[in-house]
C-alpha cells in the first residue's frame, strides 16, 4: 500500500472473519452450536447470535434490511456528516420510554418447546398422544407460524422470495420462474464493526469496542435495558434478553479467541468456510471512510482503512501503538487480510450501512456455474464462466445489493477471479499444461492463483484460523486460564442460584466459576435433570475408594426391618 | 421495607406520632434510600435495569409509557419548584401567590392526570397482557401499589385542596418542613395542621423512597444523561486488574 509513515495514524488490530459462501451447504451447524454455547438460556430463546439465511429470502428478523422501516446504521445528513439513521442523542433520549422502531417478537418469532411429558405420562388411550407446541413466552399452546429459518431453502419461491428487501431494489424485474431462480446461504453473526452504530446508540455507554482485538461487547453490568442498540444495529444482531432486561450480542467467542481457539461457529463449520485472522487498520481514518459521500465507494474506502502488515512503516507504527510483535506477525499471516486485500475476493456485507463491518464474504460463484451447466455448456471453462458473469445480471445485481451497495463492478471482478481459479486449477488437476493466460485475464499471477486456491480449497486448519492468543504476560488476566484461583472473587465459590431480586439479580459469576458449577453438577448428577432421590445416590466416578458414602451400600439390617426390606434386591 | 414501617406503628403506640412521623421517618427513609442504592449498586449491578417489556407488547406501551414518564418528570419538577424553592424567592422575582397558585394547580393537575392515566394504562397492560403479567414479580406488584397510592394521594390532595376547596398554601407549612429536614433542624410541628391528604401523600412518599432501592425504580438514578456528552464509540481495554479479584495486601505485583 503506497503510504508514507507520516500518514499512518493510530494503528489498531481487529479480529475479523471471512466466510466463503460457495462452501456453505446450509446445514445450520454453526447456528446450533452457537446456540448451545451462548443462548440456550431463558430470555434469549428467540435469539440466534449466528443464523443462516436463505437468499433471496426475508432473513431474521424478517426484512431486517429494510432500513427505511428499521432505521439501523448511519447515514449522511445534508451537510455530509455522519449521523445515526434512527436519530441523534436528543431524539434517542426523547423516545427512550417507548422505542418507536424496536422489532417486536413477531418480527423474530415466538419461541416454543414441546410438551414431551405428555408422551410418557399420558394414560392408555385409543389415539397416540402428541407433544403439543407450547409457547416459551406465554406458556400456552401455540400455533407455530414462523422461526429463525422458516423460509429455509425456499429462496426465490413465490411465497417468500418476493418479500426479500433486496430484490425490490434490483433493477430488472425478477420473475420467479424456474430457470431464473438461484439460491445461496448467508450465515450471519455480529459484524464487530469498526464504526459500530449499536455502541453509538447505547445511552448508557455499555457497548464498547475492545482496544486489543476490536471485539464489540455489551457490559452486562452497565446495560440498563434502554433498547436503543437493537434499533441502532442495521444487521439486527443485538438482542434484548426479555428475562434479564439486558442487551446481548455475539461475543466473537472471546473466551476462546483469547486463548487462540477459533469461535464455536468456525470450529464446528462443516464446510470449513470460515476464516479468522487479524486485520490492522488506521483508527484515525475510520470516520473519514464511513463518511464517504457515495454509497458505492464505501467498499473501496473501507479497504483503504486497512493497513498492509508487510509494510515496514506500518510495522513500526503498530509497534509504536503497542501491538505485540507476535500479533503483527499473525496479521502478516492473516487469511482475512489476504482474502480482502491481496486476492480481493472478500466483500463486506451491506457497506451502505456505514458501520464498516468486519465479517466479510466471498460471494458465491455457484449461481453462475449452475446456470452455465443448465445450458449444457462446459461449466468449468473460464470463457463460458466469464461470459455468464457478464450476462447473468440477476444474481450479480443481487449480490451487488448485498455486498457493494448495488455496484456490480467489484462483484463481477470477484466472480471472474473465482471462475478463473476454477478453470486454471482444472487444468492442473487433470494433468494438463496450466494456462497462464487464465490468471492473467483477471490480473493475477500463476503462483498467486495457486496460493489463493490453497487458501480457499484446501483450507488447512492452521491456515484458516490464525489467532494470536491474548498476551502470555497478560494471561493471568484471562479467566479461562485461571492461573490464579478463579474461585477467589467477591461473593466466593458458594455462588450459584440467584439474588434476592429474582433470577436476573446478583453479581455475575466469572465464566470459570460457571463452568465449575456446571461440571460439578454434571459429575454428581446421574440424569440431565436433578433427580429427586439425588441425596441417596452415589457417583462411583467421584468415589476414591475410601470411606463409604451414604447410599453406596444398602443399610445394615440392624437399622430396622423397613430399611432391610428396601435394600433387598428385587427378583 | 418493613423496617421503616416500624416507627409508624410505634408512633401510634407511643403517642409521639408527630415526631416519629415527620422527624424520624424522613431520616430513616432517606438513609435507607441512600445506603440502599449504594448497597444495590455494589451487590446487584446486573439487576439494575429497566426490565423493559416492550418486546412482549408495544401498542399500549407506546401510549402509556411516555404519558407516565413525561408526566412524572413534570411532577418531579413541580415538586422541586414547590418544596425546594422558598416562597420568598418566587415573590422576590415578582410571582405573586395567586399566579404561582394558578400555575401550580394547572400544571400539577395536568401532569398528575397524565401520570395517573399513563400508570393506569401500564397497569392495565401489565395485568391483561399474558407475557407481561408472567414477567411481573411480587416485588413489582408491591412497587406498583406503593407508587400508585402515592401518586393518587398526591393528585387527590391537590384536587381536593386547591380545586374543590378554597386552596391550600403548602408553601407555608410543608415546604419549610421539607427544607428543615436538610438543615438538620427538623420541625415536625409544621406538619401537624396540614390537611390529611397531604399528610398521607407525604407519608406514603417516604415509605416509597425507603422501598425505592429494592425495586426496579432504581433505573431512574441511572437516567442516561451522560449520553448527551460522551463520544459515540466507546473503546475499552480488557480488564487491567490481574485475576478476578484485587490482590491481597502485601501481594501486589511489582512492575
Amino acid at each position: 500500500m503506497p503510504r508514507g509513515e507520516a500518514t499512518i495514524g493510530r494503528v489498531m488490530a481487529q479480529m475479523a472473519m471471512v466466510m466463503n459462501l460457495d462452501k456453505c451447504i446450509g446445514c445450520h451447524t454453526c447456528s446450533v452450536t452457537c446456540k448451545q454455547a451462548w443462548t440456550n438460556r431463558t430470555g434469549v430463546e428467540y435469539v440466534w447470535f449466528n443464523n443462516v439465511e436463505t437468499r433471496p429470502g426475508q432473513g431474521y428478523p424478517r426484512r431486517y434490511e429494510d432500513q427505511e422501516k428499521w432505521r439501523g446504521g448511519w447515514e449522511l445528513n445534508k451537510r455530509g456528516n455522519l449521523t445515526l439513521k434512527a436519530g441523534g442523542r436528543f431524539k434517542k433520549l426523547i423516545t427512550i420510554f417507548s422505542n418507536p422502531v424496536l422489532p417486536s417478537l413477531d418480527d423474530y418469532y415466538e419461541p416454543w418447546t414441546y410438551d414431551y411429558e405428555t408422551l410418557t405420562n399420558a394414560p392408555l388411550q385409543e389415539h397416540t398422544p402428541v407433544a403439543r407446541p407450547k409457547s416459551l413466552i406465554t406458556g400456552k399452546d401455540m400455533k407455530i407460524a414462523w422461526s429463525a429459518n422458516w423460509d429455509d431453502d425456499l429462496g426465490g419461491s413465490v411465497d417468500h422470495g418476493d418479500k426479500d428487501v433486496l430484490l425490490n431494489q434490483v433493477s430488472e424485474k425478477v420473475k420467479f420462474e424456474f430457470e431464473q431462480t438461484f439460491m445461496f446461504y448467508l450465515p450471519r453473526i455480529c459484524e464487530h464493526c469498526l464504526n459500530p452504530s449499536c455502541a453509538a446508540s447505547c445511552p448508557s455507554g455499555a457497548i464498547y469496542k475492545r482496544e486489543e482485538d476490536g471485539i464489540v461487547l455489551v457490559d452486562q453490568d452497565r446495560c440498563r435495558g434502554w433498547r436503543m442498540c437493537v434499533t441502532g444495529c442495521p444487521y439486527k444482531k443485538v438482542y434484548f434478553n426479555h428475562r434479564t432486561g439486558k442487551a446481548e450480542k455475539c461475543t466473537f467467542c472471546f473466551p476462546r479467541v483469547e486463548v487462540g481457539l477459533p469461535t464455536v461457529c468456525s470450529e464446528t463449520c462443516v464446510g470449513r468456510l470460515r476464516y479468522l485472522g487479524l486485520v490492522l487498520y488506521d483508527a484515525d481514518r475510520v470516520l473519514e471512510a464511513a463518511s464517504t459521500p457515495d454509497d458505492t465507494d464505501l467498499y473501496e474506502a473501507q479497504r483503504q482503512v486497512f493497513l498492509d502488515p508487510h509494510d515496514p512503516a506500518v510495522v513500526r507504527a503498530a509497534e509504536k501503538a503497542g501491538i505485540p510483535r507476535d500479533w503483527i506477525e499473525a496479521a502478516q499471516r492473516s487469511p482475512v487480510h489476504a482474502l480482502i486485500n491481496t486476492y480481493k475476493v472478500a466483500l463486506p456485507l451491506h457497506p451502505e450501512y456505514r458501520t464498516l463491518p468486519m465479517v466479510w464474504y466471498i460471494p458465491p460463484l455457484s449461481p453462475v456455474v449452475d446456470a452455465v451447466r443448465d445450458t449444457g455448456e462446459d461449466a468449468e471453462d473460464h470463457r463460458n464462466l466469464f461470459a455468464a458473469v457478464e450476462s447473468l445480471r440477476i444474481p450479480v445485481d443481487y449480490l451487488a445489493q448485498l455486498f457493494t451497495a448495488g455496484d456490480p463492478v467489484p462483484v463481477d471482478a470477484v466472480l471472474r477471479r473465482l471462475a478463473a481459479m476454477r478453470a486454471y486449477m482444472r487444468d492442473i488437476n487433470l494433468g494438463r499444461e496450466p494456462d497462464a493466460s487464465i490468471p492473467a485475464a483477471v490480473g493475477m499471477g500463476e503462483e498467486q492463483m495457486y496460493d489463493m486456491y490453497r487458501l480457499l480449497a484446501l483450507a488447512k486448519y492452521d491456515e484458516r484460523y490464525v489467532i494470536p492468543p491474548a498476551h502470555a504476560e497478560q494471561a493471568h488476566k484471562l479467566e479461562e486460564l485461571a492461573t490464579e484461583c478463579s474461585l477467589d472473587y467477591e461473593g466466593g465459590p458458594g455462588m450459584g442460584g440467584s439474588g434476592p431480586f429474582g433470577e436476573s439479580s446478583g453479581g455475575s459469576a466469572p465464566i470459570a466459576v460457571e463452568n465449575f458449577h456446571v461440571l460439578r453438577d454434571r459429575q454428581t448428577a446421574d440424569t440431565p435433570a436433578a433427580p429427586t432421590d439425588k441425596a441417596t445416590r452415589v457417583n462411583l466416578l467421584s468415589w476414591d475408594g475410601k470411606g463409604s458414602p451414604s447410599g453406596l451400600f444398602p443399610d445394615r439390617p440392624s437399622d430396622g426391618s423397613e430399611a432391610d426390606g428396601k435394600a433387598e434386591p428385587k427378583p | 421495607m418493613t423496617a421503616p414501617a416500624q416507627p409508624l406503628t410505634l408512633a401510634a403506640q407511643a403517642g409521639t406520632g408527630g415526631t416519629l412521623l415527620w422527624a424520624v421517618l424522613p431520616y430513616v427513609s432517606l438513609a435507607v434510600f441512600v445506603l440502599g442504592h449504594i448497597w444495590r449498586y455494589r451487590y446487584d449491578k446486573f439487576g439494575w435495569t429497566t426490565r423493559s417489556s416492550q418486546l412482549y407488547e408495544r401498542r399500549l406501551l407506546r401510549i402509556g409509557s411516555p404519558l407516565f414518564h413525561f408526566g412524572i418528570l413534570v411532577v418531579l419538577l413541580g415538586h422541586i419548584g414547590g418544596l425546594v424553592i422558598p416562597k420568598g424567592w418566587t415573590e422576590a422575582v415578582g410571582v405573586s401567590e395567586h399566579t404561582y397558585h394558578i400555575g401550580a394547580v394547572v400544571l400539577g393537575t395536568t401532569a398528575g392526570v397524565a401520570t395517573l392515566g399513563g400508570l393506569a394504562i401500564l397497569i392495565y397492560r401489565r395485568r391483561t397482557v399474558g407475557p407481561v403479567f408472567s414477567a411481573t414479580t411480587r416485588n413489582d406488584k408491591a412497587m406498583y401499589v406503593s407508587l400508585t397510592l402515592t401518586i393518587a394521594l398526591g393528585l387527590s390532595a391537590t384536587v381536593a385542596a386547591n380545586v374543590v376547596g378554597g386552596g391550600y398554601d403548602y408553601r407555608e407549612t410543608i415546604s419549610p418542613w421539607f427544607r428543615s429536614l436538610f438543615y438538620l433542624q427538623p420541625d415536625p410541628d409544621l406538619m401537624t395542621g396540614v390537611p390529611v391528604l397531604f399528610q398521607l401523600h407525604a407519608a406514603s412518599a417516604l415509605l416509597l423512597f425507603a422501598a425505592w432501592p429494592f425495586t426496579r425504580l432504581v433505573h431512574m438514578l441511572t437516567a442516561p444523561l451522560g449520553y448527551l456528552t460522551r463520544p459515540y464509540i466507546v473503546y475499552r481495554s480488557r480488564d487491567t486488574r490481574l485475576g478476578s479479584r484485587p490482590p491481597r495486601r502485601g501481594w501486589e505485583r511489582v512492575g
